[in-house]
């Protein structure tokens, strides 16, 4: 045992030396705040022509990094069906946590509005302003996650969520067939630009957000639903 | 900004090692946010929006929400209607919060 233990002590030395010298070269090569990479100053000058969004963030992860985002969506749904899996079935007998009280839910009508209308604003405003589909999706799913905080045991329609989220999911990659069909490559933005800043611009990427929010925010209110319904064994 | 950017540090340093000190989850918890928030105001400073709006809603938010409902998921932490007030259970010891006066 004490030698298991020594190995791993130095192992961890090792690590913890290692990252030290690695964020000790970051620190002494680049000044804080500053971009070391050439690539952004091309995408910044080439991007309000060529995608007709304001917020160049959405130009690079919908316009010229699509098929990445897409990769990310399937990676986030690929860890909330394991998340699923592993946490499996409510016991019949598991106990419920108590009704939030008269504060929380209270505050839970006041909030699930608002925060609606927050979460749907930055999805699609995601083009113009600083936020965007996965930001926005997680707001929806705190939105709809909150009223199940404040009255637990509400039955929550896994089945509707599954089918919206489904269907957000083959939005996004029907816009990229489209694209496809059209003679262009995959993910191509299409439609008219319009004009920089207005909401009704960049073509099909606030429609690729709007999947983007929409998938985000089911699964992950699914996931959180799942979550709080499962309950620890009676101790 | 300097000095902005040093006091956010700070307090990410003290909540960090507050997470580390803490015996109730809860309040850990809560400090692990802290930490999340702290960062995404850094990211303001370094003009990157977008990551900060990311990190405020999945750091500080999202991941800390599913932390909770994991540990309660383990039994470590759990809530109790005592009277009209709610308790929050802790495995081993029992801490008593004021979260209802109806």
């Amino acid at each position: 045992m004490v030698e298991r233990r020594s190995v791993r002590d130095l192992a961890a030395l090792l690590f913890a030396g290692g990252l030290a010298f690695l964020l000790l070269v970051i620190g002494a090569q680049f000044v804080f705040g500053s971009a070391p990479m050439l690539i952004g100053q091309e995408i910044l000058k080439a991007a309000p022509t060529e995608t007709g969004a304001a917020n160049i963030v959405t130009a690079v992860v919908l316009g010229y990094r699509g098929i990445d985002t897409l990769g990310e969506i399937a990676i986030l749904f690929t860890a909330a069906t394991a998340a699923g899996l592993v946490l499996g079935k409510r016991r019949e007998n598991a106990r419920r946590d108590p009704d939030g009280g008269f504060i929380l839910v209270a505050s839970a009508d006041l909030l699930f509005p608002l925060l609606l209308v927050v979460g749907f604003y930055i999805i699609l405003h995601g083009h113009v302003t600083p936020g965007g589909g996965f930001q926005g999706g997680v707001i929806l799913a705190a939105a709809f996650f909150i009223p199940l905080l404040a009255r637990p045991g509400t039955p929550v329609n896994h089945g509707g969520i599954s089918l919206l989220e489904g269907l957000a999911g083959a939005a996004f990659i029907i816009i990229g067939l489209v694209s496809l069909y059209q003679g262009h490559e995959f993910l191509r933005p299409m439609l008219e630009k319009g004009q920089l800043g207005s909401l009704i611009s960049a073509g099909t990427l606030p429609l690729l957000y709007l999947a983007v929010g929409l998938k985000v925010g089911a699964e992950l209110a699914g996931l959180l639903a799942h979550i709080a319904d499962v309950e620890a064994e009676e101790s | 900004m300097e000095l902005l950017t040093l006091l956010i540090v700070f307090v990410m340093l003290v909540a960090a090692i507050s997470v580390l000190l803490l015996r109730n989850m809860i309040a850990a918890l809560a400090a692990a946010s802290v930490v999340s928030l702290a960062v995404s105001i850094i990211f303001v400073v370094l003009r990157a929006p977008d990551v900060a709006m990311t990190e405020a809603a999945v750091g500080a938010g999202l991941s800390s929400l599913i932390l909770a409902l994991g540990l309660r998921r383990l039994g470590l932490w759990r809530l109790e209607r005592g009277g009209d007030n709610l308790l929050l259970k802790h495995r081993g010891q029992d801490v008593q919060e004021d979260t209802d006066h109806g």
